[in-house]
Parts: C-alpha cells; structure tokens; sequence
C-alpha cells in the first residue's frame, strides 16, 4: 500500500540530494556565506494488535529540510517541509535574514574543504525486502508473536500487545564547504509485551516485560514466536518482585540496562559538554576514566549496524574512534565547532537532526565484551542483577547517579528472587573504575552495544 | 450551515493554510476515510509556527525557526485505529491519507457526516499579542538580562547558558460526528542554566518556565528574566556544598510545586483510561475504591488560566474541561479519550491528545495536582524528626503494571528535629502509587502551580503539562542515596 497511484518513492537518495543542492544554491543566491542542507525522505509502517485485535494500523511517508546558513559569522537554522519551488526560495531569504539576530562568532564556520569526506564507503544499510512487509504480513507476526507469549505460560494473562514496525529513510546532505553525498537504509523491528496478574502480595500489581528483536535486514530479525517466547520468559520471572534491604553489594547489569548507563557516558565524553564543563569529565582526557576491563569505541562504518553513517552530519568522513582503551580516555567525541572549541580536529562525530544544527552524536557506541560468561560473572555470594533502570537519576556535572532499578537478587552463587522499587546509587566515576567483570554477551540490536558487566559495589536502597 | 470557508483568522493570530480548508472537502476526506467501513473518522489539521534563540557565552548562539504543516486522519472500528498523514495539503495526498487510514476497517460502520457545526470553544489562554509578532531583538534582551542576572549573583558562577522558545499551533479537528473545533494554541518558553566552581568542583542549576501567554509574562514579578537567572545560580551555588545523601526509608516533606510530579507519576498514568481499559494499570478495577489517604483529592485541570498544560479543546475535539480524578481518597474518575470512553461507557474527558498531526491520540494528563488541605507547611517540617525535604526536580518515570515510580531531585535539605538542615547531592525517591498515596499524613495549605516546563512522553509522543501541589509530606518512601545508615 505504499506505492499507490500518486505517491513518490520513497526515501530516493538521488531525489534528497537533488531537493538539497537545489536549496544550496538558493541559499548561496539569497546572500549567505555559507550554507548546509539536510534533506529526509521517509515511509514508515507500524502494526499493533493486542489480545488478537488490530488496535493501530500507521502508514505514512514523510519529508523534510535542514538549512543552515553562516552570514557575517552568524548562524540560523531553520527547517521546512514545503518543497513548492516559490516556497523554497522564501524559505532561504528568510533564513538569511533570521541570521541577522545571532552574534557574530567566529567559530561559527562550516568545516575546512580539506576535512570533508571524499567518498562515501558502502555499508550495506538497505534492505529492499523490508518493503515486502504489508499491513497484513506485519499483522501476522505481531499474532504469531503475542500468541506464543499467551501460550507458553498459564500464567500470562494480558498483554500490552504486540508491534512491528518498518522504516525506510533516505537522506542527503550538501554543504558549500564542497561536500554533496546521499544514502539510504532500512530498519524493521517486532516486539512483544505481555502482562502477568501477580498476587503473591494482595496490591492488585501487574507485573509487564518484554521482548525485541530489530535490524537493518528483514532477515536479521528473531522469529516472531521465539520473541513471543523469550517475553513470556522474562515477564514470569517478575512475579513475586519484592524490596530488598538497603546494603552495599555488588551489581551485575545485563546488556539492556548496562544500555542505558553506557549512553550516559557518551553524554559526558561529548566535545560539547566538555567546553561546556557540564561533564565530570571535563579535563580527564588521557587519565583512567574507568577499570582496566574498559574498551569502549565509537564505530560508523559497521556494516548493516543500526547506528552507521557512511559521512558524518557535517559531511566530514566518518571514521571509528576509541574512546576509552583499557580503562584510559583516549579521546572526546568532537564536532567541527566543539573541536575548535577544544583547539583541535573534529573527530567525525557530528550528528544532524532536520530541526537542529550540528552537535555530538555517537554512531555505533560500543562497550567491548570480555571473555567470561554471563553466569560466570553473576556467580556472587551476594548481589543484585539489574536488568531494568527507571527515571532521570543522573547529573553529568558531577557524576551523581541514582535511579530506580529492578531485577534478581542473586544468593550462593544463583538468582534467589525478582526485586523491584528499589534504587541504585553511586558516583558514575566510581561506577566505571568499579568494573571488575565484563561478560562476553554484546548485544548488538541497537546503536548503544553493551555486554553484560559487574560493578565491585553500589549502595541499593530499599527497605 | 452553508457550504464555505470554515473560519478565518483570528487576532492576534496571522492567517494561516488552514483557512482554506472549507467545509466541503473536510466532507469528502471523512467520507473517504469511511468508504471501507469504520465507526468513526476524524481529520486533525495542524499548523505550527515556532522560533528558538539560544544564547550562551554571552551571544546569540543560533536562531531557529520552523513551520510544520499537516494533516492526520483517524479511522476507528472498535477498539482499533487505522491512521495516516501527509504533509502536503493538496487533495490528492489528503484523500491518500484517508483512504490508507480506512484499510483498518472492512464492512459496516457509520455514514460520513453530511454538514458540519462549529463547536464554540472555551477560551483558557487569550494573548493580545503573540510573541512571534515582537521583534527578535527583545526576546535577545530577555536572554541577555537572565544571563547578566546569573554572572551578577556570585563570582563563582562560571557558565550560562539561556533559551528562549515561543510558537504557537493552529489546530482544525473534524469528526464524524458531524462537529469541528478550531484552536489557537500559544507558548513561550524560557530556561536558563547555569555552572558554578570552587576548587574543583561544579554544580550546576537550571531555571525556566513556559506558558500560554505573550511576553509579557516576563514583565510580571517572580517571572522576569532576571528572576530566572538568579534562581539558576542560587542552585548552582546551593549544591556546591552539598552533601550525600541517606539511603532508605524514612519521611519526606515535598515542598509546594513542583513536587506535583508526584501526582503524575504516582497516579497520573496509572488513571490515563486506556491503560485501565486493557487492565494493565495497576489502578484497574478499583473504581470507587480507597486509592489514596483521604486528605487526598487529585484533578486534572486543562481549564487553568494560561498554563502550559492547558487546552480549549482536545486533539479530537473535546472542549477541556476540570477532571475529579481522586476524592477524599476515593478513585472517582479516569482520564477518557473517545476510544476509551466508549469502552466505558462514559463521555469522553477531554483528555484525547497527540504530540502533533503524526500521532494518533490517546488518553493523556493536563494539568495534574494535588488540592490544597490544612495544614501549615512550617508545622509540617516542623513534624519530621529525621528526613528529607523535596524542593526540586527534574523529572520522573512510572511502570504503569506495578505502579512503581521514581522521580529525581535536583535539590533537596536534610530535616533534623524539624529544622532543614544541609543540601543533599542529587539523589531519586522510589515508591509505589497507592503505597505511597496511602502514605500522606498531612497536606498543607499552601497549593502552588508550578511554571515549569514540563513535558510528558509516552508511547514515543510528548505533549506540553502542568503540576501542582501544596506542601505534603508522605511518613515513608524510599530515599535512593549513597549513605547507608
């Protein structure tokens, strides 16, 4: 259904960067300096259906444009999903002139011709047969999968419903720094959320879990009753959570929680918070910033990864980076303005939104995984395994870290019971020097990859 | 009615596409939209303009500006949505989108309207003149004047950084049930943060606000630019000297405000209709059931005067209106939108909203708070033996299933034989809705709105709210510090 009479292709790269370097030369006509542009086009389908019932049929396609102009040093961004040609040409007289409001800053420059990437390595993102998927296909598996999950176990009651999403995505960007370079990529993912009645304290609580699977190919994805399955698995497992008391112990973070702490310090090596000094890292480059067993990298030319870019949101090459190599901090993760900021080169990781400007933004970020086994580093005499993190818990300014978490309370070397409503606190510095485990577990569904880990001690506050 | 333009601009408020969309071919997209079938159809037309200044170092560091158009239509057979958008409004692309979101429904359903009438709106935001309007130099002195304030408080402030951002939503919703609604939507937003150091060390704090209003909601006192700045640095400064804090359970004592995350967390969600009409909250099937100590009375309120979250009329055309959601304790009410009303059996609450035409709406807060009780808020520190004192936030998150929540402090006191005491690092509470409702043992009277920008994400989709609530203190929640006893 998303090729009827009328509608365009979608995400065609070569049509991205038609409609961008057509808004360059608009830009550059309407007086800028300097300009860039980034143009998105976009199909998306989602299916969702719960206890056996569509409940949401979405299909759209969408397109928009980025501009940003430099006048006199001085910056605007705008952004228009109108592509009408006497429009376009509107909208690049009035972001010229919008420009005249900012102040003048120096630094405020597009990159240097010599720092642009000069080819576009193939990574292997789009998957045409993504596009096989119809509402009726994508409406079986999500029956397949919440299926499975009511079967497996009596004890599955309700369910928050199943989901599978698709997604093609083109996009260009154009720079008058020299730099015109467009692609494309695919995605599709399924996810299954059921619910359990859990009574074992007389609260009425329901206990829900899930399970996901996602890729850039159509058959990088997990079957749909194996996912069914494996969320039936990790919801059961729920019932019967209680507190524990407040203690100091060891914590174990499964990848999907680990996920969430990992993303947090991409937020504090950014070139950005760096100048800004809204990070506790701010003059750490080159000391242990975490233990040994720390090998973290910023990798965009992963092929058919979820986070890849062939060139980065200023069109500077994109390149893999170490950021964190056996516990010490290699580098911060600069764009052009950050790293002139900081007197140095951008190291490729701009990212760029169609509302915003350039700013930091890591590609596939990556924590190494080590040699043990999941079990091996769960084998405590006493601790939590944490496989769910909740709330806004975390200042980058200091390191503070405190946040709601769930998962196993682990005893003589085995999972003993669920534990939910309790937190975990400590200093993110003492955190990532805490490490003393790393498991050999990626898990590699999302642009932020994480291998279970263990950290030596938390403070858990619970009862 | 006559078939024509449905209406025209409204001052303060400049013309915009949406006064070309006349009545007949509102007409002909909800009859494609119906044409498989379906039991309701609506059409949700938006325009918004919005602008942003950032401001850091000194100087206007971007300006940005942005127009989005489009239009989103809803197909509903039962319990599910078939839904699509476009961002053209030419008719071919409109009728594409109806058509595509009527796949949902196969046979049967309800005829297409055949004339239209205009829903009269209440008016909770009137502005005489839109921000937009004003010219860009004096929202820089706004930024400016924040910045200067923030230097001028303490020597050891060394980092600003101030936003500004205004925008208003034109906003056109056509059912089929043969009503529309057409609603201008203003907000202006304003933040500040600011970096202290001493020895080494840095903290930071935050100030902001954001309204349906004018600028000159920065005219008035305690709103000023300069307040804003003050209060950041005031924070900043606070927390330099901040101690751990205590981990486990003990008393805490909210302060007036922006505490009112505890009502949107601790049952806000758990009161959103759809989850309960799926029976996946953990407030289902407790209608007219104690939920809560009975000092409390809680409401969702999209009629209050200018705040950020309230609205005319809902994203399916439902005028807003002031919800009873918790009485003296009792569950009394959830929060509808038309799917989950009819599940219900109830009108619809006027709480259907979407974050923008390409959403599909569903049950979600407005302004959500706690009414003010009795008690003095100085006797309420004064009552606390051992304990924490809650006076800022930046945000929280609920599990709707078992009703556990979090939400973060950003500044908080030690209390000591009733006295505050030393600032605490930032630290999370934790609880369970209905524990910790149970919980409240005495309610102040001091009922404070907060002006902060909050908004609220669920299900991928964030929408603009509010948050109030007077002095409250709860006799046990989890404390998440670092200091074990």
């Amino acid at each position: 259904m998303s090729n009827k009479a009328g509608k365009r292709v979608a995400a065609d790269p070569q049509d991205c960067l038609e409609l961008a370097e057509k808004m360059l030369s608009l830009a550059l006509a309407a007086g800028a300096d300097a300009a860039e542009v980034l143009v998105r086009d976009g199909a998306e389908l989602e299916v969702k259906l719960r206890m056996g019932e569509p409940e949401l049929v979405k299909e759209a396609g969408s397109r928009g444009l980025g501009l940003r102009v430099l006048k006199d040093q001085r910056a605007a961004v705008t952004y228009t999903s109108d592509f009408a040609p006497a429009a376009m040409r509107t909208f690049a007289e009035e972001s010229v002139a919008l420009s005249r409001l900012a102040e003048p800053d120096p630094l405020a420059a597009l990159p240097d011709r010599e720092e642009m990437a000069r080819d576009i390595p193939a990574l292997d993102l789009w998957d045409e047969s993504v596009l096989s998927i119809d509402v009726a296909e994508a409406m079986r598996w999500t029956k397949v999968g919440e299926k499975a999950a009511l079967a497996s176990d009596t004890r599955v009651t309700n369910s928050e419903g199943s989901s599978f999403g698709r997604g093609v995505g083109a996009s260009a960007f154009a720079t008058s720094a020299g730099f015109s370079g467009a692609y494309r990529g695919s995605h599709v993912s399924f996810v299954v959320e059921p619910v359990c009645d859990d009574t074992s304290d007389g609260a009425g609580k329901k206990r829900n879990g899930y399970h996901y699977t996602s890729s850039r190919f159509l058959d990088g994805l997990q079957a749909a009753e194996a996912v069914g399955i494996e969320a039936a698995r990790r919801t059961v497992a729920k019932l019967g959570s209680r507190k524990v008391a407040t203690c100091q112990v060891p914590a174990v973070f499964t990848p999907e929680a680990g996920r969430s702490l990992l993303g947090q310090f991409a937020g504090v090596i950014s070139g950005g918070a760096v100048w800004r000094k809204s990070t506790y890292l701010a003059e750490r480059e080159g000391t242990p910033v975490a233990s040994p067993l720390v090998n973290i990298v910023d990798d965009p030319l992963l092929p058919r990864a979820p986070g890849s870019r062939p060139f980065d949101g200023e069109g500077l090459a994109a390149r893999p980076n170490v950021v964190v190599s056996e516990g010490v901090l290699r580098t911060f993760l600069c764009d052009v303005y950050s790293a002139r900021k900081l007197g140095r080169r951008s190291t490729g990781s701009a990212g760029r939104g169609l509302g915003g400007g350039p700013h930091v933004s890591t590609s596939n970020f990556i924590l190494r995984p080590g040699k043990s086994s999941t079990e091996e580093i769960t084998r405590l005499d006493q601790g939590l395994l944490v496989t769910d993190l909740m709330g806004f818990g975390f200042n980058p300014v200091t390191g503070d870290f405190s946040q709601g978490a769930g998962g196993f309370w682990i005893d003589k070397g085995g999972r003993a019971f669920p534990v939910s409503e309790v937190t975990i606190s400590i200093n993110f510095d003492d955190l990532w020097k805490g490490i003393d485990a790393v498991a050999d577990d990626l898990d590699t569904r999302s642009s932020v990859q994480c291998p279970s880990f263990r950290v030596a001690k938390v403070t858990v506050a619970g009862t | 009615m006559t078939v024509g333009t449905i209406q025209q601009a409204i001052p303060p408020y400049p013309a915009t596409p949406l006064d070309s969309i006349d009545e007949r071919t509102a007409l002909r997209l909800l009859g494609a939209a119906l044409d498989s079938g379906g039991e309701h159809a609506d059409l949700y037309f938006e325009y918004r303009s919005g602008s942003d200044i950032s401001f850091e170092e000194g100087r206007v560091r971007t300006v940005g500006r942005a127009i989005v158009i489009g239009l989103g239509v809803r197909v509903v057979r039962g319990d599910a949505s078939g839904y699509a958008y476009t961002e053209e409004l030419s008719e071919n692309r409109m009728l594409d989108a109806a058509r595509t979101a009527g796949q949902i429904a196969s046979a049967g359903g309800a005829p297409a309207p055949v004339a239209l009438a205009t829903k009269s709106l209440p008016s909770f935001y009137p502005v005489r003149e839109l921000s937009l309007a004003r010219p860009g130099e004096e929202k820089v002195a706004l930024l400016r004047r924040a910045d200067a304030a923030a230097r001028a408080f303490d020597p050891r402030i060394v980092r600003v950084e101030a936003g500004f951002a205004e925008g208003w939503s034109d906003v056109l919703v056509v059912s089929s049930d043969g009503t529309m609604a057409r609603d201008r939507q203003p907000m202006v937003r304003f933040g500040i943060s600011a970096v202290a150091e001493e020895k080494g060390k840095r903290q930071s704090g935050r100030s902001g606000t954001a309204k349906r209003r004018g600028l000159d909601l920065f005219a008035e006192p305690g709103a000023t630019p300069e307040d804003h700045g003050r209060e950041a640095a005031r924070l900043a400064i606070a927390m330099l000297h901040a101690e751990e804090a205590p981990a486990g359970p003990m008393e805490v004592v909210l302060a007036a405000g922006e505490s009112g995350i505890l009502l949107h967390e601790a049952v806000g969600h758990g009161l959103e209709a759809d989850f309960n009409r799926k029976q996946t909250s953990n407030y289902s099937g407790q209608m007219g059931k104690q939920v809560a100590s009975t000092l409390c009375t809680v409401v969702d309120d999209a009629t209050l005067a200018s705040a950020r979250g309230s609205i005319n009329v809902d994203d399916e055309g439902i005028p807003g209106g002031r919800n009873v959601l918790i009485e003296k304790g009792i569950l009394v009410g959830y929060m509808q939108d038309r799917i989950s009303a009819r599940h219900f059996g109830v009108k619809p609450t006027g709480n259907g909203r979407r974050e923008s035409f390409r959403h599909p709406p569903m049950p979600r807060m407005t302004n959500t708070m706690l009414l003010a009780g009795n008690e003095d808020p100085q006797d309420i520190i004064a009552s606390v033996g051992r304990g924490v004192y809650a006076k800022r936030f930046s945000g929280g998150q609920v599990n709707i299933s078992n009703g556990d929540f979090v939400f973060a402090l950003t500044e908080s006191y030690l209390i000591e034989d009733g006295k505050l005491g030393a600032p605490l690092r930032g630290v999370n509470l934790i609880g369970n809705g209905p524990e910790v409702l149970r919980n409240v043992t005495m309610v102040g009277h001091d009922f404070l709105l907060s002006d902060g920008t909050w908004t609220c994400g669920k299900d991928g989709q964030s929408v603009p709210v509010g948050i109030g609530t007077p002095t409250v203190k709860i006799k046990e929640i989890t404390v998440g510090g670092t200091r074990t006893p």
